[in-house]
């Protein structure tokens, strides 16, 4: 084969025809076309008539050109062109493939498996032996084996959502002995040591690396600052503007997961970083679960969310004030001055407050809170609330009979309390003790200066020793607590204020505050502070950035954490500590991102680019069309082209394709095609054997419902959920096609309005004949997928007095193509019962909003126009009863959607008895 | 060559729905031969006329019995005198004719002659003698002689175009003459001048190809002669269109002169065109000349 840049030849000898065309082009202008000879009686009145203007004898020069043109597409096209022909690696020795396998590779993962496909078969061909390893893997023993045995493991490599493991893997190769060639399938970003397993890889036989020429996103884990969340996108190539759309995901009030909000990130010409800030409410901040860049299927593109961005909500409340105007003697005055930095502030009254759900409560110097309070806040507490209370003037006057146990106080305390170190009392003001182990402020420094003067005393009692957390020096109880269900209890025995002490003054007062969790957790400092902890791995993100949630992985140290590199042992995802969970991100604070660059010499090729496109069948299916062109124009100019022209030009029209089928287009001419009847519709999926297998099923489901029942639909019509109305049609039938995009945001929401407001979707992941217990399909992951963003109620399997199983026919089975699988569809309330006597159960439950299954129902009902069946179903008179089985399913789907529970009720009961045999 | 049984079956079809056509009679003593022209007095003739008074002369034969029966004197069954026109009939039988320039349509000799027998069978069914003006069939009446016609326009001509014979069957007929008329213009105009001398008026009916009519021809042509005997080559048939039917005109001006000058009438039929239209417009040029 001879190349010419990306064409190569087979037959490049063929070529030198070419230069015959000059020849061809002096024979072809001497001679004109042939006259045409007509009888014509009338000749008598042409005789003496002279040619006025005297034409040329030959061929017009356009004529010749056309003529010229198809010979040369035919000597081209039978040279055998190819377009990237693909040039063979050395056709000798084993040989390595290797992929990144990383985060990165994950949105083209299927290109990169077929071209690992690809490399396998043209080893097959060759007969070399094949070793196929992924890089991100741990790197083992290269064991090249024969291509038959590699190509197995092909379906199950997947991509990892960390970085390759270049260092190690450059040792490994330069341990190993024999040389072999190498097909890197990169990821196209510079991780470090690339250049040099690349440089290892080299050493050992020839090197060619596959990359995809695209530009790779990342999130960096965002920051808290100035009361907005701060967060980078990174990419990889900065030649062009680019936006990138990131949304804040987490659940809404209903506890669905859904997007917060989107920003845009506007990366200008030349910049690989952009900034983006989310300035939320608190309320919403709070609920963010990540950050999601859409679109981009990495994990680099998900940035999980830990603690350090939730801000607390705490409630203050003090007792109604009577010294108006003393701010600094307000109770609250230093809590407000110590929280407000880390926490959003809550005022208003006790009933308000509680509506509000906060975090924490603290309360300042309230002795007495009414009943019906005070059992809303024990409540609260109980469901995990913390209440902080503090002691005062109020707290230590109340008359609280010693007998009785105030549930909202840690400890019984002794009326009036006691003070220290004033003009008219004994003893000097007491210090603080050191914080014992053991205790929430265990290892704070305790300031010389801080003293406390006044404050209220315990009751002695068995369980007081247990629920002191700090004390004066003197052993006198200074913060007690207690648990109370999820929540607890903490009472400082002084004021908020520095009337009764100076703590509140002091920077010790911010740190036990922190410690009792009263604030938010900030960033860790230190990752020192992690060391001798242990994490668990609670949500993990896979490599395409979808976050599962686990609890099968090992637990990781704190000193692993603390690195803050993902791999193997640490995937990305949320890890959950004694009090906190810890994100790991894939790039960390500081990562940049950046184009592979690899060294001088390297062979690069793109993945998808080396498919080879023969050229000959164009050529001589333009060299064809040029002589048909110049057969016509030849008998135009010899008069022959009349009564032909017409025919010809049939038979041209009828090459060209059938106008596109009907597709829905937001119009009101889509509006009045699908009203103007009962319109079944399916959704597109973009893979067009889908659809088209979707839309004959529908077609011949329709056939039925016109033959047997009195519904008579229209024509189906195929919709695109992201631009078109979905409120017209009554049933969507939704064939899973693992190569259909996610539905956006606007279609989620339109998916969601269309299921409230009792529409049915027919989910079919057509996989039936694969799936089963413990195998997931593709179609079945993309479901899942799918399904993530709807508002989907609790399901269960069809059960046998289910209304579906008797809305027209009475069923038990659901069979389409396939009679596999249960299908899955709203469940039933959970206190229906059967009453005695009745076939079934009294469900008042309204449409199933889904119906879920894989037994391909559209391939069953699919028909052509004469109503013959397109696809095979089982075998023999039992195969088109199944089919037959189908068409009643589908007859019942569509009878349920439009008549609802109507056969639900029990007025029913006797004929369907009788019906049932019974 | 045409079948003539089936000739005379499809030009009957085609004269059946058309009145009975009557050719004028004219006053022409020498030519007065029994027919259904009423002379509007008693004479020779099938229809009644009047009953008159037995007079002596009278042959006792003649006298009508039934009527004398009723009365006292006899009477006499007189019927009216009628007289029969002579018409004469040509068809061109060329090769010329024998041109048809696609094949759903008829050949320009077929049209013609299923023109003229289907005027000749109304003219017979009138009572008309009608004859071959160049065979030697006479003229006669009867629906006999339509056959005897039909296997005359069966005859071949092998003469690139026909010339109408200069002979005229008696005096003051009728003549029908249908050709294209593309051959030596001389030879019909003198036809007609014979004719004309004789006292005969008559119909000269074109019949043309649409193609004849519209020259279609584009790009380099060779046109031929139906007998291939005249050759004609162009480079650009197109650019002579309008020359040609600028001839095309002139001839039909001189015909059409000619035979105004003589009291005749000249028509065009295009073989695209209904043969009832062209039998409709016979019928009426000889209605409208009567």
């Amino acid at each position: 084969m001879v190349t010419l840049g990306p064409i190569g030849f087979v037959a490049p000898w063929l070529l030198l025809g070419l230069l015959a065309l000059p020849i061809l082009w002096i024979l072809l202008r001497a001679v004109p076309p042939a006259p045409l000879r007509r009888r014509f009686p009338a000749i008598a009145l042409l005789i003496g008539l002279r040619d006025e203007d005297a034409e040329t004898d030959r061929t017009p020069w356009w004529l010749l050109l056309l003529r010229m043109l198809a010979v040369a597409g035919l000597i081209l096209g039978l040279s055998g062109p190819v377009i990237n022909p693909r040039v063979d690696l050395p056709s000798s020795g084993p040989l390595l493939i290797l992929a990144d396998a990383s985060w990165a590779d994950a949105r083209t993962w299927e290109a990169r498996r077929d071209r690992i496909g690809n490399l396998i078969d043209d080893a097959e061909r060759s007969g070399r032996q094949v070793a196929l390893a992924t890089l991100t893997a741990t790197p083992g023993l290269l064991e090249f084996r024969a291509p038959e045995l590699v190509r197995q493991e092909l379906p199950g490599l997947q991509p990892n959502p960390w970085s390759p493991m270049l260092s190690d893997w450059t040792k490994e190769i330069g341990n190993a002995g024999a040389s072999f060639d190498t097909a890197w399938l990169s990821d196209g970003i510079d991780h470090a040591g690339r250049a040099d397993l690349a440089r290892a890889l080299a050493e050992k036989g020839s090197l060619t690396v596959y990359e995809i020429p695209q530009t790779t996103f990342g999130l960096l884990p965002p920051r808290f600052e100035d009361g907005t969340i701060t967060l980078s996108a990174l990419r990889t190539r900065a030649d062009a503007e680019a936006v990138l759309s990131v949304a804040a995901i987490g659940p809404d009030p209903a506890g669905s997961e859904t997007v917060l909000a989107t920003v845009d990130a506007s990366f200008a010409t030349g910049e690989t970083s952009a900034d983006i800030g989310f300035s939320l409410p608190a309320e919403l901040r709070n609920r963010i679960t990540r950050f999601e860049a859409t679109g981009q299927r990495s994990a680099a593109s998900v940035v999980m969310v830990d603690d350090s961005l939730r801000r607390r909500e705490i409630g203050l409340i003090a007792a109604s004030g009577d010294r108006e105007g003393l701010e600094l003697l307000s109770p609250l005055h230093y809590l407000r001055q110590a929280l407000a930095p880390n926490a959003d502030i809550v005022d208003g009254s006790f009933d308000d407050l509680l509506l509000a759900n906060p975090d924490v409560i603290v309360m300042a110097d309230v002795a007495t809170l009414a009943e019906a309070e005070s059992e809303a806040l024990i409540k609260w507490i109980e469901d995990g609330g913390l209440l902080v209370r503090f002691a005062g003037p109020r707290l230590a006057a109340a008359n609280i009979d010693p007998g009785t146990d105030d549930p909202l106080l840690p400890v019984r305390l002794r009326a009036g309390g006691r003070s220290v170190g004033g003009a008219m009392s004994w003893g000097d003001p007491k210090q603080l003790a050191p914080f014992p182990e053991g205790t929430p402020f265990a290892g704070l420094a305790v300031p010389e200066e801080v003293t406390v003067t006044t404050q209220v005393m315990a009751q002695p009692d068995p369980t007081l020793a247990d629920r002191v957390i700090a004390q004066l020096t003197d052993g006198t109880p200074l913060v007690t607590r207690k648990p109370m269900g999820a929540g607890s209890v903490v009472l400082f025995h002084v004021t908020a204020n520095s009337e009764w002490s100076n703590l509140p003054l002091s920077g010790l007062f911010v740190q036990m505050l922190e410690r009792l969790a009263v604030l938010g957790m900030r960033p860790l400092d230190d990752m020192t502070e992690l060391a001798g902890t242990t994490w668990l791995p609670a949500v993990v993100l896979t490599a395409e950035g979808r976050a599962e949630r686990v609890d099968t992985l090992p637990s990781v140290t704190g000193e692993r954490l603390a690195t803050g590199v993902v791999g193997a042992d640490m995937p990305p995802g949320l890890y959950a500590g004694q009090d906190r969970k810890l994100a790991v991100n894939v790039l960390p604070q500081d990562a940049t991102l950046a184009a592979a660059v690899w060294p001088a010499g390297t062979r690069v090729e793109g993945i998808s680019a080396s498919v080879e496109h023969p050229l000959g069948g164009w050529l001589l299916g333009f060299a064809a069309l040029a002589l048909l062109t110049d057969l016509l124009a030849t008998m135009g100019l010899s008069g022959r082209f009349r009564g032909a022209a017409a025919g010809l030009g049939l038979a041209v029209f009828a090459l060209f394709p059938a106008p596109a089928p009907l597709s829905a287009q937001t119009d009101d001419a889509f509006a009045i095609a699908a009203t103007s009847g009962v319109v079944l519709a399916h959704v597109l999926t973009g893979d067009s054997r889908v659809d088209d297998t979707a839309a004959a099923g529908l077609r011949g489901l329709s056939d039925v419902l016109f033959l047997r029942t009195s519904i008579e639909p229209a024509e189906p019509i195929g919709v695109d959920i992201e631009s078109d109305e979905l409120s017209f049609f009554p049933l969507l039938y939704w064939p899973i096609s693992d190569a259909q995009p996610l539905p956006s945001r606007d279609a989620y929401a339109k998916l969601n309005r269309y299921l409230r407001s009792g529409g049915l979707i027919l989910f079919d992941t057509r996989d039936a004949d694969r799936a089963g217990f413990g195998s997931a399909t593709s179609e079945g992951r993309m479901l899942q997928a799918i399904a993530r963003g709807l508002d989907i109620p609790p399901l269960e399997p069809v059960p046998s007095d289910h209304v579906l199983t008797r809305t027209f026919y009475l069923l038990q089975d659901f069979p389409g193509r396939y009679a596999g699988r249960e299908i899955w569809v709203e469940a039933s309330p959970p206190g229906a019962a059967q009453s005695e006597g009745m076939p079934f159960r009294n469900l008042n439950d309204g449409v199933t909003p889904v119906i879920i299954g894989g037994n391909d129902w559209a391939s069953a009902w699919a028909t052509d126009d004469l109503g013959v069946p397109l696809f095979r179903v089982g075998r023999g008179s039992a195969g088109d009863r199944q089919r037959e089985i189908a068409f009643r399913f589908g007859v019942n789907v569509v009878m349920h959607v439009l008549t609802g529970n109507y056969k639900s009720d029990q007025v029913h009961v006797p004929a369907l008895l009788d019906r049932l045999g019974q | 060559m045409t079948d003539a049984p089936a000739l005379r079956a499809r030009s009957e079809q085609l004269a059946a729905p058309l009145p009975a056509l009557l050719a004028r009679a004219e006053h022409l003593s020498a030519s007065v031969v029994l027919g259904d022209h009423g002379r509007r007095r008693a004479g020779l003739g099938d229809t009644f006329w009047q009953y008159r008074s037995a007079i002596p002369s009278d042959d006792a034969r003649r006298i009508d019995w039934r009527r004398s029966a009723r009365s006292d004197t006899s009477f006499v069954h007189e019927k009216e005198w009628q007289i029969a026109q002579t018409v004469g009939v040509w068809v061109d039988h060329s090769a010329s004719m024998r041109f048809a320039s696609s094949r759903g349509q008829p050949t320009k000799a077929d049209r013609a002659q299923l023109l003229a027998l289907a005027a000749t069978i109304l003219l017979l069914r009138g009572g008309e003698r009608v004859g071959c003006l160049e065979s030697a069939t006479p003229p006669r009446r009867g629906n006999a002689q339509a056959t005897e016609i039909a296997a005359q326009f069966g005859v071949e001509d092998p003469n690139e175009f026909g010339t109408p014979p200069a002979a005229s069957l008696t005096r003051a007929a009728r003549v029908l003459l249908v050709s294209d008329f593309f051959g030596d213009i001389a030879a019909t105009e003198a036809a007609i001048a014979t004719a004309a001398k004789n006292g005969s008026t008559g119909v000269l009916l074109q019949v043309v190809d649409p193609q004849e009519e519209e020259f279609p021809f584009a790009g380099r042509t060779i046109f031929e002669s139906p007998s291939n005997t005249i050759r004609h080559e162009t480079r650009r048939a197109a650019a002579l269109r309008d020359r040609y039917l600028e001839r095309l005109a002139q001839r039909r001006d001189r015909l059409e002169a000619s035979a105004k000058a003589a009291g005749w009438t000249f028509g065009i039929h295009r073989t695209d065109q209904s043969p009832a239209a062209g039998l409709m417009w016979l019928y009426q040029t000889i209605e409208a000349a009567r």
